[in-house]
């Protein structure tokens, strides 16, 4: 295997093959998977927050859903993937408490995924698996060379989506 | 929304939350001493302003597990709060609390489970009665909730609080033990409005 690339917080990047792309302990937050399969490009995005339109302060833009993923879409194409191959995967959008009241925190991870699969859609990147919700954090690890899409949590046997 | 960003905010704030740490950890250390017959010493805590990309790995690495303990506080200020434990402190309170052997480090059951929430539960309300004391504003907080998980996934709720306000967090660090230490994390939460309330409380004017 190659070298692992890195990413973090509000943050995205893109690796080729035989390298892999990581982000550690995803909780509410949603890591954004793309992939080209015939240059063996991947690019994963770590957002915090769905719509970067609602806050003032939106110049990070691996911060948000909506301009994180056209980001990563825009550092693919610069690296070399075709944009009609790209594929999505995503995984995160956790509950890590139980919070009972309905605060604008509670279903932010709910909020994350769901804006995410709407900027794919509108992007017309098909989505071709997905871990979101439940109340676990998740690490995530894309390899470069297969394609595959793995998620290890605390206590649960690897996944791979 | 008030027209100043938390960036502004958190400069004054820094040396409120400073007394406060100093302050509530010394009621935290008070009440676990006597809740759990122990003589505890305590340090004097460290306030840091983090980037709140940093805050995932402020703690320990950030795919080691911790627990963390967190409360909506309502009343007179909106918010939440936070308390965040390394998982060998968390199993050295539990431990003490349930009369065990220091060293058993077994995956907690439901009653450890709960036993540290009350932990937890002590401990936030330690902190908010210091606040509560020192700005004459009542402050009460929801029912503890519980989650041990990796300590990028746990701090990446307070991460989105304050990603949501700017590019900064504020993290307590305290530590008190008698021969094993216990370091505890302490975030506060208040929506942006109840800065401004706790600052004028104190007398600060924005």
């Amino acid at each position: 295997m190659g070298n692992i690339v890195k990413v973090g917080m509000a943050d995205l990047n893109v690796c080729k093959s035989p390298d892999m792309i990581t982000t550690l302990g995803l909780g509410s937050c949603i890591g954004i998977a793309l992939y080209d399969s015939v240059t063996k490009i991947g690019g994963l995005a770590h957002v915090m927050l769905p719509d970067s339109t609602q806050m003032k302060d939106n110049r990070n833009h691996a911060k948000f859903a909506d301009t994180g993923i056209e980001e990563l879409l825009k550092k693919m194409i610069a690296a070399g993937a075709s944009r009609t191959r790209l594929v999505a995967k995503i995984a995160g959008g956790a509950r890590m408490f139980e919070i009972s009241s309905g605060s604008s925190i509670g279903n932010i991870g709910e909020r994350n995924a769901q804006a995410a699969k709407k900027k794919l859609k509108e992007l017309g990147i098909p989505l071709k698996g997905e871990d979101t919700g439940l109340n676990y954090g998740r690490t995530v690890e894309l390899y470069a060379e297969t394609g595959e899409f793995r998620i290890k949590s605390v206590g649960k046997p690897n996944k791979s989506i | 929304m008030p027209n100043y960003s938390l960036e502004d905010v958190n400069g004054m704030y820094i040396d409120v939350l400073r007394e406060l740490g100093n302050i509530g950890a010394g009621n935290a250390t008070t009440a676990i001493s006597d809740m759990l017959g122990l003589r505890l010493n305590m340090e004097v805590p460290q306030v840091r302003l983090l980037d709140f990309r940093e805050l995932g790995s402020a703690i320990c690495a950030e795919d080691e597990e911790i627990a963390g303990i967190y409360l909506e506080v309502s009343s007179d200020i909106e918010g939440s709060m936070m308390f965040l434990l390394r998982l060998e402190s968390a199993h050295y309170l539990v431990n003490k609390l349930m009369c065990r052997s220091d060293d058993c480090v077994e995956p907690f059951g439901e009653m450890e489970l709960s036993a540290l929430k009350e932990i937890g539960n002590i401990i936030a309300g330690s902190y908010l009665c210091a606040l509560s004391g020192m700005t004459n504003l009542k402050i009460t907080s929801s029912v503890p909730f519980l989650a041990i998980d990796m300590a990028a996934a746990i701090l990446s709720v307070p991460a989105i609080q304050f990603g949501q306000y700017g590019d900064n967090a504020l993290l307590i660090e305290t530590e008190f033990g008698d021969d094993v230490k216990i370091n505890g994390f302490f975030i506060l939460l208040p929506e942006l409005e109840s800065y401004e309330k706790i600052l004028n409380a104190l007398g600060i004017q924005m």
